[in-house]
């Protein structure tokens, strides 16, 4: 030990010959900062009148809905994602999906709860899913683009909707078959589109596989769905 | 673990001293007890003591009026407590740091899944392999078979067997009065998974088998495979002789590959028997109650094969009309008779 501090001393010893010469100013302005500092002074949007505030969300959505109908390798969804979307679309397919008087007999529809649940519970697993597997995308993105793809399974609600306005035949459900496939099959491969660039090469299969059931669920949901008699 | 961001670490002595930070007001874990507020009464010595701290607050407000000018209202709402309303603000900011501290322990240490990403690190290859070999048993019981410790693939079956049981209660026009399609299919599967793999794990436990819970879980995800296969099948197909062949057959590959991974790890006869007796009849009754359950009422078949066969979950509705109708019936006696009467 001792001859540790003997050959530490000269490391340290020079030390106290250190003085700041006069000729530089030591001076300034010591003050603790008291209350948080506004990050967003020069972008504040807590003034603007709420139309605007409205307004550019919904281009927002809206953007990120073109981006879904036409998934090219873009990183919209990703870097500026919101939960707008997923929400607007969540909501309007559990109302459609309850149909008309809310207390008749058979009570084989799913409720509002129901689908809700499923769609919000059935992303986190998703989202925890491909993050236990190694993925790099994180938790709300992840929620972000599994809640914009549902967009073409609504539209294949309101087709099937439109359709079952008609009769209740075998050619209306050849046709809801072929309409809610295609849907579900876009939304999976808009999804996959996404979420498995985050994902080493070979886990590929891992993380489509529950997405594909997850829109499987829901695809089956709308296609067994009859409106009240 | 993380050196405060604003304030100043004057450490002078190895346990750190005492901040004298009361004037800037930064959130440090010491409180100055001097400057609280005194209601002792107002004794004679007290009312000295009170004006000699009143002459030391005008002189310390002075100094603080220099930092800090926003402070008014604490000062008055704090009483003579003066300072501007330091003490306040302090225990608030302390309260927070403490809170937020105490929050990030416990998310970090609960919410963490990185617990559970070992489980996870699978291709998908060796699930396919696995989901085969889980039909498959195992030839040699003398030696401890060795079972993959991992749960994609089991929550993976599971949810698949969720998706399975809500087509085949939708098809047999399942009503569930008390409860929803979706929460029923989702409470049976992994009431099954997790109920039945903790108590046959209790089990191995007391017959001291060489397996781990999350073996366990693993090894009956696996099974569920089957009981995926066979329900598949025949929620599409209903005919009864084809559902019992591939309930012995595909079930009984599935029990029979289970039973022997947990032979080969047990010693002993009856062990052996209560373990492996105890999963074929879950595992086996399981997927018995699940076709029965849910199965759509084809007439003809089931009147020759077996009686009236109500799903367990389908509650038939009371005939309430003709009870309201009894009521109004004998209240429209009554009165008539009460009218007569008169």
């Amino acid at each position: 030990m001792a001859e540790v501090e003997e050959s530490s001393k000269p490391l340290f010893a020079g030390l106290s010959d250190i003085s700041i010469s006069e000729d530089i100013p030591v001076e300034g302005d010591i003050s603790v900062p008291v209350g948080s500092q506004n990050p967003d002074d020069d972008f504040s949007t807590l003034d603007e009148p709420v139309k605007d505030t409205i307004l550019r969300d919904l281009r927002a959505v809206g953007q990120k809905f073109v981006h879904v109908l036409y998934p090219k390798k873009s990183s919209a969804l990703l870097k500026d994602w919101d939960l707008w979307g997923p929400l607007l679309l969540c909501v309007t397919l559990a109302l459609m999906l309850q149909g008309g008087s809310a207390d008749s007999g058979e009570d084989g529809r799913p409720q509002f709860a129901e689908v809700f649940v499923i769609i919000w519970f059935g992303s986190v697993i998703i989202t925890l899913n491909s993050k236990l597997l190694g993925g790099t995308i994180s938790f709300f993105q992840s929620l972000c683009v599994l809640g914009y793809c549902i967009l073409p399974l609504t539209v294949a609600m309101i087709v099937c909707r439109i359709v079952l306005l008609g009769a209740l035949s075998s050619v209306s459900f050849v046709v809801r078959l072929i309409v809610v496939t295609a849907s579900f099959s876009w939304s999976t491969f808009a999804s996959t589109a996404f979420l498995a660039d985050s994902q080493p090469a070979n886990r590929k299969a891992l993380v489509v596989y529950p997405v594909f059931l997850f829109y499987f669920v829901i695809g089956w949901m709308i296609l067994t769905f009859s409106p009240s008699p | 673990m993380s050196a405060s961001q604003g304030s100043t670490n004057t450490n002078t002595e190895p346990w750190g001293s005492f901040d004298d930070n009361i004037i800037q007001g930064s959130g440090s874990a010491v409180i100055d007890m001097e400057n609280m507020d005194d209601t002792s009464g107002s004794s004679f010595e007290d009312m000295g003591e009170i004006h000699q701290r009143m002459k030391e607050e005008e002189e310390v407000t002075a100094e603080a009026a220099a930092t800090e000018e926003d402070n008014g209202e604490y000062g008055e709402f704090l009483g003579m407590k003066g300072l501007k309303g330091q003490l306040g603000r302090q225990v608030a900011d302390e309260v927070w740091q403490a809170g937020k501290r105490q929050a990030s322990k416990a998310f970090n240490l609960y919410a963490n899944i990185d617990i559970l990403r070992p489980y996870f690190d699978v291709e998908p290859n060796q699930v396919r392999n696995r989901l085969v070999e889980s039909l498959i048993p195992v030839r040699m019981i003398n030696f401890p078979q060795k079972v993959a410790g991992e749960l994609y693939g089991p929550m993976m079956l599971v949810f698949t067997m969720v998706a399975i049981l809500l087509h085949g209660m939708k098809t047999s026009g399942t009503v569930i009065r008390e409860g929803t399609l979706m929460g029923t299919a989702i409470g049976t599967c992994f009431g099954y998974w997790l109920g039945v793999s903790s108590f046959i794990y209790f089990l191995a436990y007391l017959c001291n088998a060489q397996i781990t819970m999350l073996q366990m879980l693993s090894l009956l995800g696996y099974g569920l495979f089957s009981h995926c296969m066979v329900l598949f099948i025949t929620y599409n197909v209903h005919f009864h002789s084809l559902f019992y062949i591939l309930w012995l057959v595909i079930g009984g590959l599935s029990t029979l590959r289970m039973v022997a991974v947990l032979i080969s790890r047990t010693v002993g006869q009856t062990p052996r028997l209560i373990l492996c007796g105890t999963l074929a009849a879950l595992h086996m009754l399981f997927l018995l109650y699940l076709h029965f359950a849910y199965h759509k009422m084809v007439e003809g078949i089931l009147d020759t094969l077996e009686g009236p066969n109500i799903p367990p979950i389908q509650r038939v509705a009371r005939d309430v009309p003709v009870v309201a109708n009894a009521v109004v019936n004998a209240t429209i006696k009554s009165i008539a008779a009460v009218v007569q009467s008169q």
